[in-house]
């Protein structure tokens, strides 16, 4: 048995807490949206663009602003490690591809 | 017959057909056949990684059910809907890199090959590669019946016909061309269904006068249309919310999902996978939903749900365009079988006959098992779906739900939870698939929520007990 854990793994424990903290996000923009302001009386709705506010945050801007926050989140905190890489070297490998 | 809307789908069917053969050149010999075959070579790039896991993931319900359900439940439905945004980006994020690291480590093809060096059990794989082969191969008929139905309703031809041709398309280039032949073809598919959901929403909103007049309509003809609670305000906040797992971070416990995340070339493919994926998830789910809502103020009156969208492409599009529109949803239907189908002949081959029958298995012949068993998975599918049994029918419907309670947490704890154990997954994968079958009879959406959250959380609860009883954890620190 070899001592230590793969570097990378480390880099991918913390993108998966980043995606699963993203996604909670994601659920409670939707559910706030959708329910806070569509729970209201019908005759209390707002419309933009002809949809009602609640459905245009909720879905429309929650998709927009979601697909916004993967990329930012992918581009600037998600780090590109080698997937193949000697298994006794370290960190200093070049991208293996 | 009207050939004005044939021929786009002829066309369609066509280029899938030559492109996947075409695709089936490049499968190589020796000693990394296998690999070739069943996850080409791990060389996707992000497009078509997005591509094939939106594709396979999408199935009819995407483009024909859920259609037809937001018509008649309104917004509502399309917010249900929504919740599927996160499958874009959850699956990847969470099985991650380390997956693919893994993978590559232990040379793993399949998921049941990382199970098993996961967990060294010989009934977590048994256990494993019967429901993936008893489920899909249920679920994927259903599909096959499907597309047979779809080709038969836009064409005319009797189903027999509909579905020989639907087959004929299919087996040929996944059988000669494997997982390679199967994610290009996906991606054409999904760009298809991209293109299918651009015409009929823009089609619909032009024919209805534009979103405004569409909802004050819709609000004159039932105000709880345009509510989150659906036309018969049947669906409350917790039942809506519990989508969120059956249909979005339920799909990492997908075997054909997950498969795909050990299948790409390098981090930067999968980066560009979640933009990409989470994007064309999003505008597929919004687009085909909203259409369906806004269906109902253009063609009002429809009753069987299924015949919402092909009736609506008819009404607002010129033949041609509707035909690209009804690719869509054979296309959402190809993409998905043609996974499913290599996936059940990989776990034949890989996981039972070369782990446990002749690990020793010349290439050569391993190489004619794979073309051979994929043949005979595809045409007994083709088979039953001529006249499906009963069983087949009973089983699918636990094919999604129980296949997610089975697998998510041997996957995902498998991967983060050192102490995670045999005894831990196998528990998981009893618990899993046994108490969504018996919820799933005796008590359907049990305290308002979809069947499938408590399943979930008994096979959560299963593993870690299972994992705290006596066992091994893993020997080395490849995990």
């Amino acid at each position: 048995m070899k001592k230590g854990t793969d570097w990378r793994y480390r880099v991918s424990n913390r993108e998966a807490i980043m995606g699963t903290v993203l996604a909670i996000l994601n659920f409670i923009w939707w559910y706030a949206f959708a329910y806070g302001l569509g729970g209201r009386p019908i005759k209390e709705y707002t419309y933009i663009f002809g949809f009602p506010a609640w459905f245009f945050y909720s879905c429309i801007m929650g998709f927009v602003v979601f697909t916004i926050l993967v990329w930012i989140m992918v581009k600037f905190f998600f780090k590109e490690v080698p997937f193949e890489l000697d298994e006794t070297s370290d960190k200093e490998e070049g991208d293996a591809q | 017959m009207n050939w004005d809307v044939i021929l786009p789908l002829a066309i369609f069917l066509i280029l899938v057909f030559l492109v996947g053969i075409y695709t089936s050149r490049h499968i190589k010999s020796g000693p990394s056949f296998l690999q070739d075959y069943f996850l080409a070579g791990r060389e996707l790039g992000g497009f078509v990684l997005a591509m094939t896991m939106v594709a396979t993931y999408g199935s009819a319900s995407s483009f024909i059910g859920g259609p037809g359900a937001a018509y008649q439940l309104g917004l509502g439905w399309v917010l249900l809907a929504m919740a599927q945004l996160v499958t874009g980006y959850f699956t990847l994020a969470v099985l991650g890199k380390k997956f693919a690291i893994v993978a590559r480590k232990i040379n793993a093809v399949t998921l049941i090959d990382f199970l098993k060096a996961r967990y060294e059990s010989k009934w977590v794989v048994i256990l494993s590669a019967l429901s993936i082969v008893v489920f899909l191969f249920s679920a994927m008929a259903a599909q096959w019946v499907g597309g047979g139905r779809l080709i038969e309703s836009f064409t005319g031809v009797s189903y027999t016909t509909a579905l020989f041709i639907f087959s004929a398309s299919v087996l040929v280039y996944v059988i000669a061309g494997g997982f390679r032949a199967v994610v290009i073809t996906d991606a054409i598919q999904g760009v298809v269904m991209v293109i299918g959901t651009v015409i009929i929403l823009a089609g619909t909103i032009i024919a209805g006068g534009g979103i405004e007049n569409i909802m004050s309509e819709l609000r004159a003809e039932n105000p709880n249309l345009i509510t989150p609670y659906g036309s018969d305000q049947s669906l409350t906040p917790l039942y809506v919310s519990s989508f969120w797992i059956l249909v979005g971070v339920g799909v990492v416990g997908l075997p054909q999902i997950s498969v795909r995340a050990m299948s790409y070339r390098n981090a930067k493919a999968m980066h560009r996978a979640m933009i990409i994926g989470t994007f064309v998830v999003g505008f597929i789910m919004l687009g085909m939903h909203l259409a369906g809502v806004f269906g109902r103020v253009v063609l009002p009156g429809i009753e069987v749900p299924d015949k919402v969208m092909p009736l609506l492409a008819l009404e607002v599009l010129p033949g041609w365009l509707a035909g690209i529109v009804l690719a869509a949803p054979l296309a959402a239907v190809m993409s998905t079988v043609d996974s499913v189908l290599l996936l059940v002949s990989s776990a034949i081959i890989k996981d039972v006959y070369i782990n446990y029958i002749k690990p020793d298995a010349e290439e050569q012949f391993v190489k004619k098992l794979s073309f051979g068993i994929t043949a005979v998975v595809g045409l007994s599918v083709f088979a039953m779906a001529i006249n499906p049994p009963d069983l087949l029918i009973w089983l699918n419907l636990f094919a999604f739900g129980g296949l997610e309670a089975a697998f998510i947490w041997p996957i995902v704890l498998g991967l983060y939870w050192k102490r995670g154990n045999a005894n831990g997954a196998i528990a998981s994968l009893i618990i899993g698939v046994g108490s969504y079958m018996f919820l799933h009879l005796n008590y359907p959406n049990l305290w308002g929520m979809h069947t499938v959250v408590l399943p979930i959380l008994l096979s959560l609860i299963a593993y870690i007990v299972g994992s705290f009883t006596k066992g091994d954890r893993p020997h080395t620190n490849t995990f």
